[in-house]
């Protein structure tokens, strides 16, 4: 049994260090390209003009914060039915990086709002609904440290990520279900995307770059959160020894 | 000339370049928040180790 515990962590160690420098190169390298593409190559909109470029950095961050939250949502789920030890840590990191992607999406999108819409909020389904996924993640970390028991904390926890994930879908299809000033899908949609590819190009170079940025967080996250757990055990046993 | 036309965007200068800049920020803080954190775990084991070893 003990083992078996153990196993995984260090598989886990081992595969994260081997993966973590790769991370960092491609997050790099696909960050230079698609800035350079976005800013200097792509076009202006006929319409938006020159604040369209505002998408390249609003959009990766709205997709990562979906994303970020259904991998927090699954790895909670698994932390919660088959007691994995790394699920649990995996999920915990996810959560403050999912904050900061669901707070650039937000905060670029009002940016992008005030010249276009003119305004920087409005209260429809899709703003509402990215607002309510940000509450979500700091209501998932306020939880994990609000109780003394670490365990009862991520448990209570993960139950809330599980149970917020029913937003994930919402946000996606708020702008096809209901009336918003947010403009639909144009490039996840049945028939394929509608922008043209010298768009297309940095905007996925873009959502690459976020894509390995968080997981390149993520592995330092988890590595820390290991060794953390490593370093409580040896100040549990040295407390212990200075007792006898 | 062509640099000031770049920085001026087309006039949409003062939300283009605080979006592009304020995301390099958040991004650029959560990395460096997670690096260090990470070191100082990693030293605090290292001393433990030694300690507990000798």
């Amino acid at each position: 049994m003990m083992f078996h515990k153990f196993a995984n962590p260090t598989r886990f160690l081992r595969l994260s260090t081997t993966l973590t420098p790769w991370f960092a190169a491609l997050t790099v390298t696909m960050l230079a390209a698609g800035l350079y593409l976005g800013l200097f190559n792509a076009p202006p909109d006929y319409q938006q003009g020159e604040s369209v470029r505002i998408m390249y950095v609003h959009v990766p961050a709205a997709w990562m914060a979906m994303f970020a939250y259904s991998m927090m949502a699954a790895m909670s789920a698994a932390a919660l039915i088959w007691k994995h030890p790394v699920a649990t840590l995996v999920a915990k990191s996810s959560a403050p990086i999912g904050a900061c992607f669901t707070f650039l999406a937000l905060v670029t999108g009002s940016l992008w709002g005030k010249p276009m819409w003119g305004t920087w909020w409005v209260w429809d389904a899709r703003l509402t609904s990215v607002l309510v996924l940000f509450f979500l993640y700091l209501g998932y970390i306020a939880l994990h440290n609000a109780f003394d028991d670490a365990r009862r904390g991520g448990q209570a926890a993960s139950i809330l990520a599980i149970v917020g994930f029913v937003n994930v879908p919402i946000i996606k299809f708020s702008v096809d279900w209901w009336n918003t000033l947010h403009q639909p899908a144009s490039v996840v949609r049945m028939d394929g995307p509608t922008i043209d590819s010298s768009m297309l190009a940095p905007l996925l170079l873009m959502a690459g770059a976020y894509t390995f940025y968080f997981f390149w967080v993520l592995m330092v996250r988890v590595r820390s959160e290991l060794i953390a757990q490593k370093v409580r055990v040896l100040q549990m046993k040295q407390a212990q020894q200075d007792m006898t | 000339m062509a640099w000031d036309k770049f920085f001026d965007m087309g006039g949409y200068a003062a939300y283009v370049w605080p979006a592009f800049s304020l995301s390099a920020i958040v991004l650029i803080v959560m990395l460096v928040v997670s690096l260090r954190y990470l070191k100082a775990q990693t030293q605090t084991l290292e001393k433990l180790e030694s300690s507990s070893s000798d």
